[in-house]
């Protein structure tokens, strides 16, 4: 029968289908779920055999998935495209060591970006790092090519990249799960330090074979089955990923006929096909998403071989050079490229809309925490680095509390920087518990052994938040729900040598504001670990209400929080209690004291 | 093929109630896709859900102008989802507005009913039900995706009775009166 299946679900049953037998990866939308799916199945029982786990970062997955890799097990590596930055290092190097057991690399990207600091494009990175890349059109087409990654991993020694995006990653399709495909029993670590231990001498050696090796998977990917040509005329269409997808039903609606190729690897490219594709042709459009990976690639092969064949796109500037495709966007696109008559344009509804930017939740300690620390700094010139995750919305108004944001664990050495540059300004970062563990602790020796002047804060709500609740270091929970070693911010950061260490509930704003004055006046390197859960992992405090008699209407509520809960009422406020999640810090802030604890808890 | 798009906002139940009517398709052996585009927020943000049916459905999410039905939880988001309807296509609207938080700060003006009055001006076929009455009745605004689920019923080809087949194996028993009183209530709109 039939399931409903998310795409990401989907890899990650596939991945177990084709014998994986190690996963590891840090979460990051939209690949998190992938992992995910296989530690549930572990939790459950449903699977034996297998490890998952949640590394602390992804150059970390990497490594441990090289390790498994060398020893004959099936690995699967899971981050998103940023994520695969902090692993590059052992990636470049890990293609001229190679490894036994198939290593499959899945790295989500993002066009838009929807959820995401840059669009930077994982096909670019294969060719970058010589490992091929498998590129999926639809989840059911995922389903089945991540075991021919396996395969060609195993078959050349090398890691591959499996890279979905977005729509791939998050649609859900309904699919016949398979039976498992026989499955080989790992050798075991067998030592051989000339294969294992990376030298120049070695790396000249290996890299001449993976380029030998490469140039014949351009021949040999030519016939992959999913590298196809459809379809009949003088021109033609060659589109890889979602795009293919977009591709195929922009031309229907339109009523379009032309060849088509579809793109699975574009690296190494498949370069038989790819002539086949050409022959005859007059004129070719690409559309892809991200770099103009497979413009690029056609160009070169029609100067290779002298075709007199236009190759139009990104470069041309034919097709959008950033952000996502689409169908709509596809039909006025290739109705221009084929002559037909331009589709009506569809126009936005005239008229005034909701905004609905997104913003930290009702109830949400990281708003206390910031709260705390801009009343604390008032008047006083200071700077406030922030980080990745649900606390980059600090930056919206009206806390206005994040200066900066450049990517994980940055927010620590930012500020040290700023502080470099401006010594008479108090440099805060603010960096979320799974951040500090991901690349924050670096930052924070960077930060004692040149003695900086700056405050720490570490805003630990105990869960990885923004990608939807994965357990961390500082939980004490594993990535199937197992009791886990929990390790102790506060004893890391005295480890590291930060001498001032503050603990506060930032959801007892008085204590909390004198704590981040004493941090702020405390000499070299201070930290301040406010620690309150999550309110999606917790039961909500009793919640609050306004007292109609007290309340004055001066809207200070409002203004100081742009707390959810919080509406307008008439010419007063009032307290939504669906969205209240009893906080209380509204109460601090009201100068007239309406703002009280309700009786009863009408959301428990 | 069948394309239906579900437009609310966090917290309102639109990816249950596309998973709902993919488990009604996939009953009867039809292929449903379903794919989501969720803000950065966790709650109060757009959540647009597009359900497909049917062969030849390659995108995951429905091309704009294409959509047959849209299901709009709250009345600006069906307004904002319009250019995916179909010319001939209906949209299922609740006209209870959520007010966005933004609103508080900014003196915002967005009322539902000039969405509503918006439709009728475009003279787009619609379903107006009166979300606020059902979610008085019913005591929780918790089931009115599925109240709208009954108003659209007819219009997605989807008979009460595999809705509510799909709602009595899927949702928890607790939930199970309160449900499938809603989708009795939003049937009661259907035309």
């Amino acid at each position: 029968m039939k399931q409903l299946l998310m795409g990401n679900e989907i890899m990650a049953l596939g991945a177990l289908r084709a014998g994986v037998g190690l996963v590891c990866g840090y979460p990051g939308t939209p690949s998190t779920e992938v992992l995910e799916t296989i530690a549930k199945k572990k939790s459950k029982g449903e699977i034996q055999n297998v490890y998952v786990e949640w590394s602390v970062n992804e150059k970390s997955a990497m490594e441990v998935a090289a390790g498994a890799a060398y020893s004959g097990v099936r690995c699967l590596v899971t981050m998103k495209q940023v994520g695969l930055n902090v692993a590059s290092d052992p990636l470049m190097s890990l293609e001229y060591v190679g490894i036994k057991g198939g290593m499959v690399i899945l790295v989500a990207d993002d066009p838009g970006p929807i959820s995401s600091q840059t669009e930077q494009d994982t096909r670019k990175f294969g060719e970058f790092s010589k490992v091929p890349v498998f590129d999926p059109s639809s989840p059911e087409e995922a389903y089945l090519m991540i075991a021919d990654a396996f395969e060609l991993s195993e078959g050349t020694g090398s890691p591959v990249f499996f890279r979905p995006t977005t729509r791939i990653c998050h649609a859900t399709a309904s699919i016949e799960l398979l039976p498992d495909l026989p499955k080989k029993k790992p050798q075991g670590f067998i030592k051989d330090s000339s294969r294992w231990v990376i030298f120049p001498r070695t790396s000249f050696l290996n890299h001449k074979k993976i380029e030998e090796r490469n140039e014949k998977l351009r021949t040999e990917l030519s016939s992959y089955k999913y590298n196809e040509i459809t379809g009949t005329g003088k021109k033609g269409i060659a589109a890889g990923g979602v795009s293919v997808a977009y591709a195929k039903e922009a031309l229907n609606i339109i009523g379009g006929e032309c060849r088509m190729f579809k793109v699975a690897t574009p690296f190494p490219f498949p370069e038989k096909k790819a002539l086949e594709f050409l022959d005859g042709l007059d004129e070719v459009l690409c559309y892809e998403e991200l770099d103009p990976v497979i413009e690029k690639e056609l160009t070169y092969i029609c100067g290779k071989y002298n075709l007199n064949i236009k190759i139009k796109g990104k470069l041309s500037g034919d097709t959008p050079n950033a952000g996502e495709n689409s169908v709509e966007a596809a039909e006025e696109i290739f109705a221009k490229f084929l002559g037909l008559p331009t589709p009506e344009k569809i126009e936005q509804p005239d008229i005034p809309l909701p905004v609905r930017p997104p913003t930290l939740c009702a109830g949400c300690p990281h708003r206390a925490s910031f709260y705390a620390v801009k009343l604390a700094m008032k008047g006083r010139k200071a700077v406030f680095a922030g980080d990745i995750g649900c606390y980059t919305l600090g930056n919206a108004m009206p806390l206005d509390m994040t200066d900066t944001c450049l990517c994980m664990g940055a927010g620590i050495t930012i500020a040290q920087g700023i502080n470099r540059a401006e010594p008479d300004t108090v440099c805060f970062s603010f960096t979320g518990d799974s951040t500090f563990f991901h690349t924050g602790l670096a930052g924070i020796a960077n930060a004692v052994y040149n003695d900086a002047h700056m405050v720490a804060v570490i805003l630990d709500n105990s869960t990885t938040a923004m990608t939807g609740h994965q357990p961390n270091p500082g939980t004490g929970k594993s990535a199937i729900g197992e009791v886990a070693e929990k390790i102790d911010i506060e004893g890391v950061l005295h480890a590291l040598g930060v001498k001032s260490i503050y603990t506060a509930d930032p959801l007892k704003l008085p204590e909390a504001v004198e704590t981040v004055k004493k941090a702020a006046d405390a000499r070299g390197v201070s930290a301040i670990i406010f620690r309150s859960p999550c309110i999606a992992i917790v039961n909500p405090l009793p919640l609050l209400t306004v007292n109609k008699e007290k309340c004055v209407g001066c809207k200070k509520c409002i203004k100081e929080l742009g707390c959810p809960a919080i509406v307008k009422d008439g010419k007063k406020v009032k307290i939504d209690s669906t969205l209240c999640y009893g906080c209380g810090l509204c109460a601090y802030v009201c100068p007239t004291n309406a703002i009280n604890v309700k009786e009863e808890n009408q959301n428990a | 093929m069948l394309n239906i798009l579900l437009a609310g906002v966090g917290g309102q139940g639109t990816v249950l109630a596309s998973k709902i009517i993919a488990a009604c398709v996939m009953k009867r052996g039809e292929n449903a896709h379903t794919a989501e585009t969720i803000g950065m927020a966790q709650r109060g943000g757009c959540v647009v859900s597009h359900v497909r049916i049917g062969e030849n459905a390659y995108s995951p999410l429905i091309p704009k102008g294409q959509a047959d039905v849209i299901i709009g939880f709250e009345p600006g988001e069906a307004v904002r989802a319009l250019p995916y309807l179909k010319s001939s296509g209906t949209v299922i609207v609740s006209t209870m507005a959520v007010t966005p938080a933004t609103d508080s700060l900014s003196d915002g003006t967005y009322n539902g009913k000039d969405m509503i009055d918006f439709l009728k001006k475009k003279n787009i076929k619609y379903i107006a039900v009166d979300g606020e009455e059902i979610v008085n009745r019913l005591g929780s605004s918790k089931s009115l995706n599925i109240a709208l689920l009954g108003a659209g019923a007819k219009e997605m080809g989807i008979s009460l009775e595999d809705i509510e087949d799909v709602i009595r194996t899927s949702l928890k028993p607790q939930f199970l009166e309160g449900n499938l009183a809603a989708l009795k209530a939003g049937a009661l709109y259907a035309k």
